[in-house]
Order: structure tokens, then C-alpha cells, then sequence
């Protein structure tokens, strides 16, 4: 052994410090991964839950007609693991949706494009082979985005009631990831959340502001087919208007940024199709698209 | 220098030695996650667990650290308890660490932790190190649940997230003050703190 103070001696000391440590980091993290793993699962589809919107909560029968937005929210917030899971099974069917085409994918057939199991539209989305170019300043600071989503069909006695589509952009600071829920009119918003984005908070990250929320509910997608009219306007929207969403105050960027993301996301280059295909115009519906594999059944 | 008693090290630190009302130390995170009971008692909980273990390991390997890298030394160690506690709050409480990942990665830049590790556990064993730790951060928790009590309860009128005083806007009684839901209203909340203890125990003073 080198004498102590000696550069050899520090630097032994400074590397087997290193070693022992990451060694128990790493323990710790991959150690926790299936519980970890778990837990975002559940996240995502409690916040399914939470875009599909109080009218599915008073389906089920947690809260009643006339419950407060108060209510409302620490009424999702209280569901627990088993809760929510059987309301996605019970009123949820999750489809792969080819973005750019419309379409349903079937999973099930043996010319699949991807593994639904293995399929990360996150990591796709920045995958140079699977990766979809955003034509440009259609959702500012994004340049690729994935081919294929997942989409959440809402179910009511075996119909339709609605779908829930993810949908993320940037806003001032961060990318704001969220889900948007459609009534199966293809033409109501049914509600919206966001699950992930690091604005500020009290001003952008009144996103997560219920009461701003609950304003979503009701509102008119398109005026005419192939464009999304909705708006978040700045300042209050008159209560008639029907495709105008009141902007968040302080945050006028935050605000612009979902404004993007509706277009983009319900708009003809995205899923846009697939409600026009869903809803009639002569297309086939849901029901004739080949059963898709459900992906949350696992 | 006599041998320090497990106990006094241990229950010192909560109104003798208080590191934040005495030491003035650990401000910045007791403003960040006081607004709620929750996220304060999970802060204590965390910031107990990592000083309590770093002072514990530093104290354990101090006859080997060689006194030019051992800041770094330190800060490795106490960074890496802290990545572990990160992890093991995403798994078991994941809601919590959604809104708190940002300021458990901040333990680590909490001088509570890193003076523990330089004034105590480098000069004694382990086993009295981590109570010292434990002693600490339960001294430093301690406020922050006293803070998160006021400014959940007078900011939102709940504890725990479990309604106490009925909102105005739920047709209650009580306009809650929505000052305490803001960082400034911590230091109003430790400053009067820090005024009622030296008042009891006048030797607390600072004379200039």
C-alpha cells in the first residue's frame, strides 16, 4: 500500500470509492425497476382515467352528477391501483393507430409493423428508422414524432363513448405529455390532463389546475371538416363561444403551446383521420377495423 | 475532548441545537416543500435517512480518506444515498415523487448533510455518527413539519390533505390566506419560530 497522502494512494482510495458506489446505485436502481415500471404503468392509465373525464367517474359511480371540481379531482385522486384497473378493463380498449394513415393496426397479424409489447412511441418518436417528420412550425420544437400511438377507445355497455388520444408539445419550458378525450361524435372534447411537463409552477403549471381542466369538457373541435378550430385564446372566452378555451393567465407561452398541440394532434396530419374515419363520412367504423389486441388486458 | 453521549447527540439537534432555527442552516429546501404536511414529512423522512447513512459511511471509512479529496469524498457518498433514496421513493411513493424528485436531488446541496459528515463523522466512530445524522436531520424535520403545519392548514385549510377548515369556495367559513401557499410565508413562519425559542431559552441569543 502506497503511504497515505501519496497520489498513488488517493487515487485507489478515489476509485474504489467510485466502484463501491456505483455498484450500490446501480443495485438500488435496477433492483427497483419492476416496481418502478409498475407504478408508471398505473400512472398512465390513471391519467387516461382522468382525461376520459368526470362523465366516466359518474358512469362507474365514484362521484355524482352535480360533485364540485374539488370533488372531482381528489375523487380520481383517491382510486386505488385495483380501482383503476378495473375500470380499464372494464370500459377501456386500447388500439395501435398508424397516425399518419388512420388506421388501426393489427397487432395481431403476422405483418405487424412493430411488437405492441415492445412498442416505446416515446423512443420511436426519436428512432432515425421508425421516426415521422412534424412538418415544420405545425408543433414548434418538435421535429419527429412516432408512427404509431396508442389510443384509449372509452366504452359504454360494449358501444363507443369515446376516445382518448395522447397528445404532447412544448410549452415554456418543458414538453408538456398529456391525453386529450374526444366524444364519439369525433367533434366534443370529452376532457384533457396532463401527466408530465415542467412549466412554472402557479402559472404554466396551472395545466394541472382542475378548474382550468373542467372548462375542456363540451367544447367543439371543428367548425369544417380537416381543421381543428378549438383554441386556447388569450384572455377569458366568452361563455357561447364553443371553440374557444379560456388562456391561463401569466402564461402565455404555456398557453400558446397546448393551443399547438390541439391543432396538431386533432388536425389532418394526426388523429384528425382517425375521428374522421371513426365517425362516419362513408368510412367503416370502429367496430369492422380488426379487433385489436388489448394492450393494457396484461 | 470527552466522548459525546448518544443521547444528547440524538435529542440535542431538536431545540438546543436546532440546525436551522441555531445553525441557520438548510433554509433553501425548508421553503420549497413546506406547503403541504406530506411532502414535508417525506422530505424529513428522506433527509433523515441520507444523513443518518452518509454520516454512518463516511464515519466508517474516515481512517482512510485521504484529507486532500475529502470534500469529494463526501459529496460522493452523500450523492449517491441521495440517487438511492430517489429510486426507492419512485417505487413505493410514486405520486409523492413526482412533485418531489426535484428537491430530494437537492438533499445533496443541503448543508445539513455535508456538515454532519465534515464536523462529526469524520472524528468519530459510526455508531454514534448515524444517531448524530439521525439527530440532525429529525432537529431540521422537525421544523419543516412545523412550517408544513401552518401553511397547509392556514393556506389550504387541510392537514394531510384530510379538510380541517372549510373553504369559502366549497361553502365553508374560512377565506384561506393564500400568502402561505407561497416560499416568502416559510420565512416568516422560521423567523417567528426562531423568535419563541430564543425567547424561551435566552442563551440561544446572538450577542454582536
Amino acid at each position: 500500500m502506497p503511504p497515505r497522502n501519496s497520489a498513488a494512494y488517493t487515487a485507489i482510495v478515489a476509485l474504489v470509492l467510485c466502484l463501491v458506489c456505483s455498484a450500490v446505485v446501480s443495485v438500488f436502481a435496477v433492483g427497483l425497476q419492476p416496481w418502478q415500471a409498475k407504478n408508471k404503468e398505473l400512472d398512465k392509465k390513471k391519467n387516461v382515467l382522468r382525461a376520459a373525464g368526470k362523465s366516466l367517474l359518474v358512469d362507474v359511480g365514484v362521484v355524482d352528477e352535480d360533485a364540485s371540481n374539488d370533488a372531482v379531482s381528489a375523487a380520481f385522486n383517491g382510486l386505488s391501483a385495483q380501482r383503476v384497473d378495473e375500470i380499464f378493463e372494464e370500459r377501456f380498449k386500447v388500439h395501435l393507430v398508424d397516425i399518419s394513415e388512420g388506421e388501426v393496426v393489427d397487432t395481431e397479424s403476422e405483418s405487424a409493423p412493430v411488437d405492441p409489447d415492445a412498442y416505446d412511441a416515446r423512443k420511436a418518436a426519436n428512432d432515425p428508422e421508425l421516426s415521422v417528420p412534424v412538418e415544420p412550425d405545425a408543433l414548434p420544437g418538435i421535429a419527429t414524432r412516432e408512427p404509431y400511438a396508442e389510443v384509449y377507445e372509452i366504452l359504454k355497455g360494449g358501444e363507443t363513448d369515446g376516445y382518448v388520444f395522447p397528445i404532447y408539445g412544448k410549452g415554456l419550458w418543458s414538453t408538456l405529455y398529456g391525453f386529450l378525450a374526444v366524444e364519439a361524435d369525433g367533434q366534443t372534447v370529452r376532457g384533457i390532463t396532463f401527466y408530465q411537463h415542467a412549466e412554472t409552477p402557479g402559472l404554466g403549471g396551472e395545466v394541472d389546475n382542475y378548474g382550468w381542466k373542467a372548462l375542456w369538457p363540451g367544447k367543439k373541435l371543428y367548425e369544417k371538416q380537416g381543421e381543428v378550430t378549438l383554441s386556447v385564446i388569450k384572455g377569458a372566452a366568452s361563455p357561447d363561444n364553443e371553440y374557444a378555451i379560456d388562456g391561463l393567465s401569466g402564461a402565455t407561452i404555456t398557453s400558446k403551446g397546448v393551443d399547438n398541440m390541439i391543432k396538431y394532434w386533432l388536425g389532418p396530419k394526426a388523429f384528425g383521420q382517425f375521428l374522421a374515419k371513426q365517425t362516419g363520412d362513408g368510412e367503416e367504423p370502429v367496430a369492422k377495423l380488426p379487433a385489436a389486441r388489448r394492450l393494457a388486458a396484461k | 475532548m470527552a466522548a459525546p453521549k448518544y443521547k444528547e447527540v440524538l435529542l440535542n439537534p431538536l431545540l438546543n441545537n436546532n440546525p436551522i432555527a441555531l445553525q441557520v442552516l438548510g433554509i433553501c429546501s425548508a421553503l420549497a416543500v413546506t406547503t403541504k404536511m406530506e411532502t414535508s414529512l417525506i422530505m424529513a423522512v428522506a433527509v433523515v435517512a441520507v444523513t443518518g447513512c452518509s454520516n454512518a459511511a463516511v464515519a466508517s471509512i474516515r481512517k482512510f480518506i485521504p484529507s486532500s479529496i475529502r470534500i469529494i469524498v463526501q459529496m460522493t457518498v452523500i450523492a449517491s444515498l441521495v440517487i438511492v433514496v430517489d429510486q426507492v421513493l419512485k417505487a413505493f411513493a410514486y405520486e409523492a415523487s413526482k412533485t418531489m424528485s426535484v428537491f430530494v436531488g437537492l438533499i445533496v446541496t443541503n448543508c445539513i448533510v455535508m456538515g454532519r459528515a465534515e464536523a462529526f463523522a469524520m472524528k468519530n466512530p459510526p455508531a454514534i455518527s448515524f444517531v448524530d445524522g439521525v439527530g440532525q436531520a429529525m432537529g431540521y424535520g422537525l421544523i419543516l413539519l412545523i412550517v408544513g403545519f401552518f401553511r397547509e392548514l392556514l393556506g389550504s385549510g387541510k392537514l394531510f390533505g384530510y379538510e380541517i377548515l372549510q373553504k369559502t369556495t366549497e361553502g365553508g367559513w374560512y377565506e384561506p390566506n393564500g400568502l402561505m401557499l407561497l416560499p416568502p410565508s416559510a420565512f416568516f413562519l422560521i423567523g417567528a419560530f426562531i423568535w419563541i425559542l430564543r425567547t424561551l431559552r435566552p442563551e440561544q441569543v446572538e450577542h454582536d
